[in-house]
């Protein structure tokens, strides 16, 4: 399928969870789609980079449910922060680990997990409905525990897919793209590129096999689809476009001058205006 | 200049590498360049067994060689399991402990997004936390944090019986000297100061009342072959130096 059809599956309102960390792996092109698409008051779960930012600055979130949103080697996210410096955004601030918990919760089907991640800090004052839970058992130890995070739709980026939905990665990290995959009802698998399924073990060892096609409901071979940020080794992370990215929070003109020239077309023209950006940067002044 | 001349980022190196002296086989996570020359620095001399990561998903030795596989997923299980001591940064920090680097503000509606509460609630009551302050002033060391991310001592007697047994808080080193928090009820204190600093110039620096002893040490200069390590192998560009700038 193309990323146009994933994002055509998406309502709004729905429940959206989106692998890769900052800005590390992250499926953009499937973002991107969601741009082109009517979607909006999506509740976006993420270990949060620019995925996080476009949405918001695109008025397609209406919560964040995350322990950060950064750029990594930018540590703020520009548009993150706009938007909730101007309050249009609801936020759902939990511990890092307090989000792997929830997601594990969810792919178990529990109501909750027991965590020690977020007792005595204000994680639960800003979380009212977070309840703690008591160990039954002779210590008696009082825990959080960690409602389950269910997920409608899981989208997550990897480097190479068969095209029955098998999603290997050749990087150092799998991050929790499995886990978001096995926390959602439907998930959604993009890749660099999709091969025959005999060419995924000439590429990496049987473990790079990350994501099973039992996940998976629909796999989009997109190349450069986690642009700008990283996708080793197929590539590492735009600096110099994530700075552009960071430039256009600079004022409302900035964005409308960014949305023109990255995203007003499809993922070719995208990909497209991102050479010529690399083009006239490599040019002798 | 010379050795036995060091630089006050140079003393801050040392200064960050103490907070790991005795730990043993856990992951150093420091975050920060000097925070990371510091662990270096320490696994290189008195502390050879701590483990540490590139930054993305491998165990270096200190040698530059691989030793072994750390996605996040398994820092996450090291955290809960206590075998790591992180020192993060701090951009609100008040006199037990408890540290901001979610939001400045109303959190609702906050004059100033940060990074959020990342990891910090869940590595203070899992394991030993350092705190790095590269600029030491009342807009840091503040009364009362707008968000308590990582908590201090005053929050964790609050809680239930055992519930904070793993909670420490081991060293903050600032830019003029090295606290802890052993004054009266796990107040800060100030350790030491940084040579060519005065207790009182600190004190003037924190916006709450610090335990300050009769007599405050000075900081420990690097010995040469520390010297020689930061110079030398750890950070010959002197990028150190910038952080402090």
């Amino acid at each position: 399928m193309s990323a146009d059809d994933v994002a055509g599956e998406l309502r709004s309102g729905m429940t959206v969870g989106i692998g890769g960390w900052g800005s590390r792996r992250k499926p953009m092109a499937l973002v991107r789609a969601i741009l082109r698409s009517p979607v909006t008051g999506l509740t976006v779960v993420s270990y949060g980079g620019p995925d996080v930012g476009l949405l918001v600055a695109a008025g397609r979130v209406r919560r964040v449910v995350c322990g950060f949103v950064t750029l990594d080697s930018i540590p703020l996210e520009p548009h993150f922060r706009l938007g909730r410096q101007a309050g249009t955004i609801e936020l759902t601030e939990l511990d890092e680990g307090m989000l792997h918990w929830g997601l594990l919760a969810a792919a178990h089907r529990l109501p909750f997990l027991p965590i020690r991640a977020g007792l005595g800090s204000d994680v639960p004052r800003v979380n009212p409905d977070l309840r703690t839970v008591r160990s039954p058992y002779a210590d008696g130890e009082e825990l959080i525990a960690m409602p389950a995070l269910r997920l409608d739709v899981a989208m997550v980026h990897l480097n190479r897919a068969d095209p029955l939905g098998n999603g290997q990665y050749l990087g150092p990290d799998p991050y929790f793209d499995d886990l978001f995959c096995q926390a959602a009802e439907r998930s959604f698998l993009s890749c660099e590129r999709i091969v025959p399924a005999a060419e995924l073990l000439a590429a990496g060892p049987v473990q790079s096999l990350l994501i099973s096609r039992a996940l998976v409901d629909g796999v989009v071979e997109a190349p450069g689809g986690a642009h700008f940020t990283s996708c080793v080794p197929d590539y590492g992370r735009d600096e110099a476009f994530q700075a552009e990215y960071v430039a256009s929070a600079a004022s409302p003109q900035a964005w409308q001058r960014f949305r023109d020239a990255y995203l007003s077309g499809d993922e070719t023209a995208y990909q497209a205006a991102v050479g010529r950006f690399r083009a006239a940067r490599a040019a002798p002044a | 200049m010379t050795a036995g001349e060091a630089t006050r980022a140079e003393v801050c190196v040392v200064a960050c590498a103490e907070a790991w002296r005795g730990d043993g086989a856990i992951l150093a996570s420091p975050m920060g360049l000097i925070p990371g020359l510091g662990a270096r620095l320490a696994r290189l001399t008195f502390a050879p067994d701590l483990l540490l990561a590139d930054g993305e998903a491998y165990l270096e030795d200190a040698g530059g060689l691989i030793e072994g596989w750390l996605p996040y997923r398994s820092v996450f299980t090291l955290v809960a399991a206590g075998r790591r001591h992180v020192m993060m940064g701090a951009a609100q920090l008040d006199r037990y402990g408890n540290q901001n680097i979610s939001c400045i503000g109303d959190w609702a509606r906050p004059k100033a997004q940060l990074l959020g509460v990342r990891g910090a609630p869940g590595n203070t009551v899992n394991h030993p936390v350092s705190y790095w302050v590269p600029r030491h002033s009342r807009r840091v060391f503040v009364e009362a944090v707008d968000m308590v991310c990582g908590i201090g001592y005053d929050r964790a007697a609050g809680l239930p019986p055992g519930a904070a047994r793993f909670h420490e808080l081991r060293l903050v080193v600032t830019n003029l000297a090295v606290l802890d928090f052993r004054g009266p009820g796990h107040a800060m204190r100030l350790r030491s100061v940084h040579p060519g600093v005065t207790a009182a110039e600190v004190v003037a620096a924190t916006g709450f009342p610090l335990a300050v002893p009769d007599r405050v040490p000075v900081t420990r200069s690097p010995t040469p072959r520390e010297l020689a390590l930061i110079r030398g192998r750890l950070d010959p560009e002197g990028r150190r130096e910038q952080e402090l700038a």
